[in-house]
C-alpha cells in the first residue's frame, strides 16, 4: 500500500505543443497579410472612403424598385430551373454512389470522386464557363445552378440512401423484386421525405446564388450591380441589396418552414 | 382462427395531393414562361470542343513563369485572402456570438436581435461586399479580405453562438464559488469549453472561404480569378484549363488537411 502515499502532484502538460501552434499560426497570419498588402494603414487610408460610401447609400433609391422587379423575377425563375434541372440529375448519381444499392467499389468510388469534383468548382466559374458557350443571358446560368446543386442533392441524399433501415430492402429481395420495383417499393419511401428536404435546401442555395450569377453576365439580379456601381449611384445599389435580402430572407422562412413539416 | 382479413390500404389525403400537384404546376408554367428559347448560338458547338480540348491539354508552362502573375502565385494569393479572411473573422464573430447565445443575456429578446443580425450578415452576399470594398479601399487583394472577413462572421457567430449555448455551467460555478474574477471565470471555464467547436467551425469556414476567394479576382478583389477571367475573356482554353485544375487541386487538398485537422481536435 506503499503507491498510494508516494503519489505525487502530477505534471503540468507540457506547452510546448500550444506555443509551437501559437507561432505557426503568427507565421501563417503574417505570411497572408505579406502576400496579400494588408496593412492596418490601408484600412484606416481607407475608412474616409467607407463612410463617404455609406452616406451615398442611405436613402435608398426606392423609384429604383421598379426597374429591377423583373430581373428579381428573373433570378427567381433561374432558381426554380437550375434546382429542378439539379434534383433530376441528381437521382441516379446518388443511387450509383451509395455503397448499398451498387455493391462494387469500382462504380461507386469513381462517381464519388465526380461528385466531388464537381463541388469544388464555384458556380460562379461553371456559369463563366458557360457564358462563354452559350452567350449571354439567363441560360447560362440555370445551366451553371443545376450542375452546381446536383453536386449538393447527390451527395446528401447518397448519405440518406446508405442510412435507410435493411428491413424492407432485404424482404423485397425475399419476394423477388426486380431492380426497379425494389428501388421504387423499399428505397423510395424511406429517402423521399429527405431527398425533397434536400432539394428544398439546395433552392435556397440556388436563390443567393443567382442573384450574383449576373457579375459574370448569366442573367438575374446581378447585372444591375455593375450597371448602377459602374456609374457610382450608390443608393440605387442600396435599393438592389436591400430588395435582395428581403426575397432571400422569404424565400429563406418558407422553405425552412416547409422542411420542418416534411422531416 | 379467422379468416385473415386484408390490410386496409392507407387512406391519403387525396385533397393536399392536388393543391401540391397544382402549385408545382403553377411555379414551373411561370418559371418556363419567363426563359427567354432564342436557341442556342451557333458558336456554341465550337466553343464548348474548344474548351474541353483546352482543359484536357493544359498550359503547363504557366504554373510557374520567373516574371510572375503565374498559376503559383495565384493560389498562394487566394490561400492567403481566405486565412487572413477567415481569421479576421473568427475573432470579430465572438463578441457577436456571445451576443446572440440564449444562455448568456437574461433578456431573451436581446439573443433574438443578435441572431437576426448574424442572419442578415450572412445573407449579405459576399461578392457584393466585395464589390464595394473595391470602391473603398481599391481594387486587389486587400477589398477581397475585408469582404470575406466581414461576411463570415454572419456563419461564424451562429455556429460560434450555438457552441456557447450547449456549455456546462458547472466548472464556471465552481470557479466563481473560489472567488475568480469575471475574466478568470471566462478563461479557465468557458473557453476551454468552447475552444475545440471554435477551432473546428473555423477551419471549415475556411474550406468555404478557400472556394469563394478563388472566385473574387472574377471583379478585381484578389486571388486567382483575375487571371482566369482574363484567360477566359482571351479564349485562351488551355490556360484556363490549368487554371481550374489548379483550383482544384489546391481545394482539394486544403479540404483533406483541414477536415484531417478537424477529425483531431473533435
Amino acid at each position: 500500500m506503499n503507491q498510494v502515499n508516494e503519489q505525487k502532484i502530477p505534471k503540468a502538460p507540457s506547452k510546448w505543443k500550444h506555443y509551437f501552434t501559437f507561432i505557426l499560426i503568427l507565421l501563417l497570419l503574417w505570411g497572408s497579410a505579406y502576400q496579400t498588402d494588408s496593412t492596418f494603414k490601408e484600412l484606416i487610408e481607407g475608412f474616409p472612403n467607407m463612410f463617404s460610401v455609406l452616406d451615398q447609400m442611405i436613402p435608398p433609391n426606392w423609384a429604383y424598385f421598379d426597374n429591377i422587379i423583373g430581373a428579381m423575377l428573373d433570378t427567381i425563375r433561374m432558381a426554380v430551373l437550375g434546382t429542378t434541372i439539379g434534383a433530376v440529375i441528381a437521382i441516379p448519381f446518388a443511387i450509383f454512389s451509395a455503397s448499398n444499392m451498387i455493391k462494387s467499389t469500382w462504380v461507386y468510388y469513381p462517381v464519388r470522386f465526380l461528385l466531388n469534383l464537381v463541388r469544388t468548382i464555384p458556380e460562379l466559374l461553371l456559369a463563366a464557363i458557360f457564358v462563354a458557350i452559350f452567350g449571354l443571358g439567363p441560360l447560362p446560368g440555370i445551366f451553371a445552378l443545376g450542375i452546381f446543386s446536383t453536386g449538393i442533392i447527390a451527395k446528401l441524399t447518397y448519405e440518406a440512401i446508405e442510412g435507410i433501415d435493411k428491413g424492407p430492402l432485404e424482404s423485397m429481395t425475399a419476394v423477388g423484386a426486380n431492380k426497379i420495383q425494389w428501388i421504387m417499393f423499399s428505397v423510395v419511401p424511406q429517402v423521399a421525405a429527405y431527398y425533397v428536404s434536400y432539394v428544398l435546401y439546395s433552392f435556397e442555395i440556388n436563390v443567393r446564388a443567382a442573384a450574383i450569377l449576373g457579375l459574370v453576365g448569366a442573367g438575374g439580379i446581378g447585372e444591375y450591380y455593375d450597371r448602377t456601381l459602374g456609374f457610382l449611384e450608390y443608393d440605387k445599389v442600396s435599393t438592389i441589396i436591400i430588395f435582395t435580402l428581403l426575397v432571400v430572407l422569404i424565400i429563406d422562412y418558407i422553405s425552412t418552414k416547409l422542411r420542418e413539416n416534411l422531416l | 382462427m379467422s379468416s385473415a382479413t386484408r390490410p386496409i390500404k392507407p387512406k391519403k389525403n387525396i385533397v393536399r395531393r392536388w393543391v401540391i400537384f397544382i402549385a408545382l404546376a403553377l411555379l414551373y408554367i411561370w418559371a418556363l414562361s419567363g426563359v427567354p428559347v432564342e436557341g442556342f448560338k451557333e458558336t456554341a458547338g465550337q466553343i464548348s470542343k474548344a474548351i474541353v480540348s483546352g482543359i484536357f491539354s493544359p498550359d503547363w508552362d504557366y504554373v510557374y513563369l520567373p516574371e510572375g502573375e503565374d498559376l503559383l502565385r495565384g493560389l498562394l494569393d487566394t490561400l492567403a485572402i481566405a486565412i487572413l479572411g477567415t481569421f479576421i473573422s473568427a475573432f470579430l464573430c465572438i463578441p457577436f456570438a456571445f451576443w446572440a447565445a440564449n444562455n448568456m443575456s437574461k433578456i431573451k429578446a436581446n439573443a433574438g436581435i443578435g441572431k437576426f443580425f448574424l442572419s442578415f450578415v450572412r445573407t449579405f452576399p459576399e461578392l457584393v461586399m466585395a464589390l464595394l470594398f473595391i470602391k473603398m479601399v481599391g481594387p486587389g487583394s486587400f477589398a477581397g479580405v475585408l469582404a470575406l472577413g466581414l461576411h463570415s462572421i454572419g456563419m461564424l457567430g451562429k455556429l460560434f453562438s450555438e457552441e456557447v449555448e450547449n456549455i456546462d455551467f458547472g466548472p464556471s460555478e465552481a470557479l466563481k464559488a473560489t472567488g475568480a474574477r469575471p475574466l478568470q471565470t471566462l478563461w479557465f471555464a468557458v473557453f476551454p469549453q468552447v475552444l475545440p467547436g471554435f477551432i473546428s467551425y473555423t477551419l471549415y469556414r475556411f474550406e468555404i472561404n478557400l472556394r469563394s476567394a478563388s472566385v473574387l479576382g472574377i471583379i478585381g478583389a484578389g486571388g486567382i480569378g483575375t487571371p482566369l477571367i482574363f484567360a477566359m475573356q482571351s479564349r485562351d482554353w488551355s490556360r484556363v484549363g490549368i487554371i481550374l485544375l489548379g483550383i482544384i487541386v489546391m481545394v482539394t487538398i486544403v479540404d483533406i488537411i483541414s477536415g484531417y485537422l478537424r477529425k483531431k481536435i473533435v
